[in-house]
């Protein structure tokens, strides 16, 4: 025998049919919820297992389900409308995007319920690290939907004045901490955050948003072993979504078992959860959440999901995997398993169902409209060339003077 | 007034911002209870506990990415990085994050964070115990960068850092912690208790970013230094005989362009040193800052003494290192024309 590199593969490739034959569902309500201070060498289950709360025929079964029983049927609904109103926005300003209106956009289809999910246990004062495909922790967050476009028009509007890519969003009231484009680097900020909290006894905690691909990068490593050594207050979330851009989440995730697993040698406790389940979100996001303002020490969430989407606007997805796969995905899509378990449980009905699309699409027309007059990228009103001196520093130090009048400004 | 060194007054200025102000935190790889590879921290987390001062895994990323997220929430975290050598793996976090934070955020988050860094040569330390990395933080909007000569400077310039609210670049010439340097290496060292900027207040006082100071006042020809190279370029021009006005910039970014061109307008020569390699260094910044503002007062090409443009060498060092034959043979050429 010699040496060989193994490269892995997608299971698909463009002129195959999508076969997720290699990944194993485990019955929704097989899992129990492990104590708060669950410690990391008695989480393997949790790490390698899945946790399920909606069965296929749209029950919510077993533990994890008592521990949100006390979700009101409105409560779901608001669920199902935060996921509704995402994926109206998405559709729109995908819209907006192919008519010129923005540069640039992403979707985060096939993910809504865990921003939307994890939000609504959260309480004012802590704080998301996200990534760029989080929209929906704005969302739950009720942001005004006039903030959130006019960032991606970069109008009068944008709370960013313009200096932002779009999607690249920033809402400290709301807990949404201000996007990079440089991958990975929110995530131990968000240690440090959590470290602060607990340094200042103040109750809150961060939350740390990475995505399967971006685990990769050196500061995955770094937040997980701060997160280990200094026990804060930090859930620390990986949205395995299967795609980094073109590549394979087997290039990313090499022979280990699970994301999850990883935090295990960190000595974080990790658990992996259905991503497109809407309750098992709610009930997990509720105990991480709960476990890190108890003062347990970190966690470590890998959300299991789908990009059902393309990774960007300046990407082609068809390129590179079959363009029915997400059609295939073995959990589903996460509105229609929300919807069917509120309809089973006599809350929603098909005609609702339809009435409530209408009326959010409706709704995001009409914020979408107005927010257009503040300008769009084919009809610019621009904002102040000056602003792009603003901010650099707190004082505007001489050379940024000379360059601003240089200007003209 | 007290007798320190430059270690000590470092050590002080951490001791005073942290007693007065409880935001401050102290931390980084050996910072803690052994109280730093060069004692700059030393004492200090006996004095104020491990909540504010702080031992950290070898990971300079973290480190700095930890501080990001703290100073975002209004923490002043002073860290350090062993060698500025070793600053490379954070260099993610200072350049596209600390950086930014403000702007990008439309001052939503800011980024009140200062990043010690001991740096430059002198000492034989090798390639990777003697960079001068400067230029690639005056390269970076968003930051401020600040090298002191002296134990005075060290200490008004290290509170001014801390208190400033945008992350600062604090560069410290290891080979000045514990006396000047005038590149002189036959083994005659002189502690800072012999030289007058040992002196140094034991309480607050803060030198404000972004001004020069005047180290030596002359008619004929402006040098302009920062660091280590602020005394080799005054034995370079007892070395030389010229009357030359020698500038310590301490603040590279923002530069005291007043300073600067007050002085060549008066001299009408300039010779800008530094240790850091030739090439797209701080230097050439410096000069094409010069040629700008005092074209019409230049009598003479502006010339520029760096090190070589090779990683730092460890048995050559002394013909790496600027000398101050070096430096009097470009202040003398300068005059010649």
């Amino acid at each position: 025998m010699t040496a060989k590199l193994a490269f892995p593969h997608p299971p698909a490739r463009p002129d195959q049919s999508p076969d997720f034959s290699n990944i194993v569902v485990p019955l929704a309500g097989s899992l129990p919820v492990p104590p708060l201070d669950l410690e990391a060498r008695d989480a393997r289950p949790f790490a390698i297992g899945l946790i399920r709360v909606l069965d296929d025929e749209g029950r919510a079964v077993g533990p994890w389900a008592d521990c949100i029983g006390d979700l009101s049927d409105d409560d779901l609904r608001l669920g199902l409308r935060d996921m509704l109103q995402m994926r109206a926005v998405d559709r729109r300003m995908l819209n907006a995007q192919r008519q010129g209106k923005t540069s640039f956009y992403l979707q985060c289809t096939g993910e809504e319920a865990i921003g939307c999910g994890f939000q609504r246990q959260l309480e004012k004062g802590d704080m998301n690290f996200p990534t760029y495909r989080q929209q929906t922790l704005l969302i739950a967050a009720d942001y005004p939907l006039e903030a959130l476009m006019g960032q991606l028009y970069s109008n009068d509007l944008d709370p960013l004045q313009g200096r932002q890519l779009p999607i690249m969003h920033s809402a400290r009231d709301y807990g949404f901490f201000s996007i990079s484009g440089n991958l990975g680097t929110q995530y131990v900020q968000a240690v440090g955050w959590a470290m602060a909290c607990a340094l200042r006894g103040n109750g809150k905690i961060a939350a740390g948003w990475i995505g399967d691909g971006a685990t990769a990068s050196n500061d995955f490593h770094s937040a997980l072993l701060s997160a280990s050594v200094y026990l804060p207050p930090v859930v620390l979330n990986v949205v395995n979504n299967q795609w980094a851009i073109s590549t394979y989440t087997g290039v990313a995730v090499g022979k280990s078992e699970t994301y999850a697993a990883r935090a295990l040698g960190y000595g974080i406790p990790a658990l992996r959860v259905d991503g497109n389940d809407y309750l098992a979100v709610a009930a997990v996001s509720r105990w991480a959440i709960r476990r890190a303002r108890q003062g347990h020490g970190p966690v470590l969430i890998e959300w299991f999901t789908y990009r059902a989407a393309a990774h960007s606007t300046s990407d082609d997805p068809s390129a590179y995997r079959p363009k029915d796969e997400a059609r295939a995905w073995p959990l589903g899509d996460p509105v229609e398993r929300l919807k069917a378990h509120l309809i089973r449980r006599g809350a929603w009905s098909e005609e609702r169902h339809a009435q409530a699309e209408a009326e959010i699409l409706d709704e995001v027309r009409t914020v979408q409209k107005a927010v257009e007059t503040h300008g769009t990228f084919v009809d610019p009103k621009p904002i102040s060339p000056a602003e792009i001196f603003r901010g650099v520093y707190a004082d505007l130090p001489d050379h940024l003077r000379r360059q601003r009048q240089e200007m003209g400004f | 007034m007290a007798r320190m060194t430059m270690i000590e007054a470092l050590r002080s200025a951490m001791d005073v911002k942290l007693a007065d102000d409880p935001s401050v935190i102290v931390f980084g790889e050996d910072v803690g209870y052994f109280g730093g590879v060069f004692r700059c921290t030393a004492g200090l987390q006996a004095a104020y506990g491990e909540e504010r001062v702080f031992d950290t895994p070898i990971n300079e990323s973290a480190i700095v990415g930890m501080a990001v997220g703290m100073a975002a929430q209004g923490m002043r975290p002073c860290v350090e990085i062993q060698f500025a050598d070793y600053v490379f793996p954070a260099y993610d976090q200072i350049s596209q994050e600390a950086a930014r934070l403000r702007h990008r955020s439309n001052g939503q988050f800011t980024c009140p964070l200062v990043v010690r860094m001991p740096t430059g040569g002198g000492i034989f330390g090798g390639q990777t115990h003697s960079q001068s990395p400067e230029a690639l933080f005056t390269h970076v909007a968003g930051l401020k960068v600040v090298i002191p000569s002296n134990p005075y400077d060290a200490k008004g310039l290290l509170i001014a850092a801390i208190e400033d609210p945008d992350p600062v670049i604090f560069l410290e010439p290891k080979r000045l912690y514990n006396g000047p340097f005038n590149g002189d290496h036959s083994g005659k060292s002189t502690p800072w208790s012999a030289h007058p900027a040992g002196e140094v207040p034991e309480g607050h006082y803060a030198i404000p970013l972004g001004k020069a100071e005047l180290r030596r006042a002359g008619r004929d020809v402006t040098v302009l230094a920062y660091g280590t190279m602020v005394h080799v370029a005054e034995a370079a021009v007892a070395e030389a005989g010229v009357d030359a006005e020698i500038i310590d910039l301490r603040s590279l970014l923002p530069l005291d362009l007043d300073t600067i061109r007050a002085s060549v307008e008066k001299t009408g020569r300039c010779v800008v040193v530094h240790e850091a390699t030739r090439t797209s260094g701080f230097g050439g910044e410096l000069i094409a800052e010069v040629q700008e503002a005092c074209f019409w007062h230049l009598r003479a090409p502006l010339i520029r003494i760096a090190g070589w443009d090779a990683p730092y060498p460890h048995a050559q060092e002394w013909d790496y290192f600027p000398s101050p034959a070096r430096i009097a043979r470009a202040l003398r050429k300068v005059m010649e024309e």
